[in-house]
């Protein structure tokens, strides 16, 4: 089987909070050198299935369109 | 009007829901996800809770309930649908509805009753005279509503906007009045035709008096009125 990993992020310009408050987080620790921040997911996937059919996978389920990007990495066999 | 109540695994608001349609003297049952038959509901209600526990997103999951095919194909015949809360976030993951709602920008759970305006719009759920403020409890994490800004511009110029957050005596900056961060200070919307209506508010918590407040009672009693007419 195909292993992938798929990286789930907000789209450019969509306000993610959770990344917000560590980026706010991180610079009240001292790191005065931090910019933004964005949190999104990731997720491993097994699966018989070519890149066109996971990203099919990723339009109807994994992501949400509407909001959010995804980036999809073949990393060789499960 | 018999109203049919959708609960899926982990809907926690469809007593509520039916318990206010049976109060107002309508009637409702409910209707288990893997149902594929709406036949004898005259109306549909997605309730709150969190269906499939939220997993991957709110609704992601429950949009691909066997029941979500017939309701799709309900809204498309004009049937009327109304989603609550969760019932929201299922609409606009299952397409019925566009844009799509956020963790709220406060990153906390927000449990108490908000002043809303009622704009005028489309929406067939609800008769009320635009300008009307009403108080009904809001109840989520994910209420955080956006969309694109020709989204946005289509929902302003098509009266698709049923509901904004607001100030106590009904005014509103249209940005900022919203608890969860929510665009244009966003409640609620309906599709164009106004069919569909999905809100974050419970109006279903505030419909019998026992509970010291009635303003939900119109998001009920507006749709039956209006089948009782069409059914002449």
């Amino acid at each position: 089987m195909a292993l992938y990993e798929i990286f789930v992020t907000y789209k450019k310009g969509i306000f993610d909070p959770p990344g917000a408050t560590a980026e706010r987080a991180l610079r009240n620790l001292g790191y005065e050198g931090v910019g933004s921040v964005r949190i999104g997911k990731f997720i491993q996937l097994e699966a018989d299935a070519d890149e066109v059919a996971v990203r099919e996978m990723c339009d109807k389920l994994l992501a949400n369109p509407v909001i959010e990007d995804y980036r999809i990495e073949s990393v060789g066999e499960a | 009007m018999r109203l049919g109540v959708v609960v899926f695994p982990g809907s926690n608001c469809e007593q509520d829901v039916v318990h206010a349609a049976r109060f107002l003297g309508f009637g409702a049952d409910y209707v288990w996800h893997g149902d594929t038959d709406l036949t004898g509901f005259d109306g549909i209600v997605l309730p709150g809770g969190f269906s499939y526990g939220d997993y991957i997103r709110c609704g992601a999951v429950a949009r691909f309930s066997p029941v979500m095919n017939e309701v799709i194909r309900f809204a498309e015949r004009g049937g009327p649908v109304m989603g609550i809360c969760n019932g929201f976030q299922i609409l606009t993951e299952a397409h019925l509805l566009p844009g799509a709602l956020l963790r709220n920008d406060t990153l906390k759970f927000i449990c108490r009753e908000v002043p809303l305006r009622v704009e005028d719009s489309a929406c067939q759920w609800l008769a009320l005279e635009p300008g009307t403020v009403v108080r009904v409890p809001v109840n989520h994490n994910e209420g955080n509503f956006i969309c694109d800004a020709e989204t946005l511009e289509h929902l302003r110029g098509n009266g698709q906007v049923v509901l904004r957050y607001c100030e106590p005596d009904g005014s509103s900056s249209h940005d900022g009045s919203a608890p969860n961060g929510a665009l244009d200070d966003i409640a609620g919307i309906c599709n164009e035709r106004g069919n569909v209506f999905g809100l974050m508010p419970h109006p279903e918590r505030v419909c019998d008096p026992v509970v010291g407040r009635t303003d939900g009672q119109p998001f009920f009693t507006a749709m039956a009125q209006r089948l009782a007419e069409v059914a002449g």
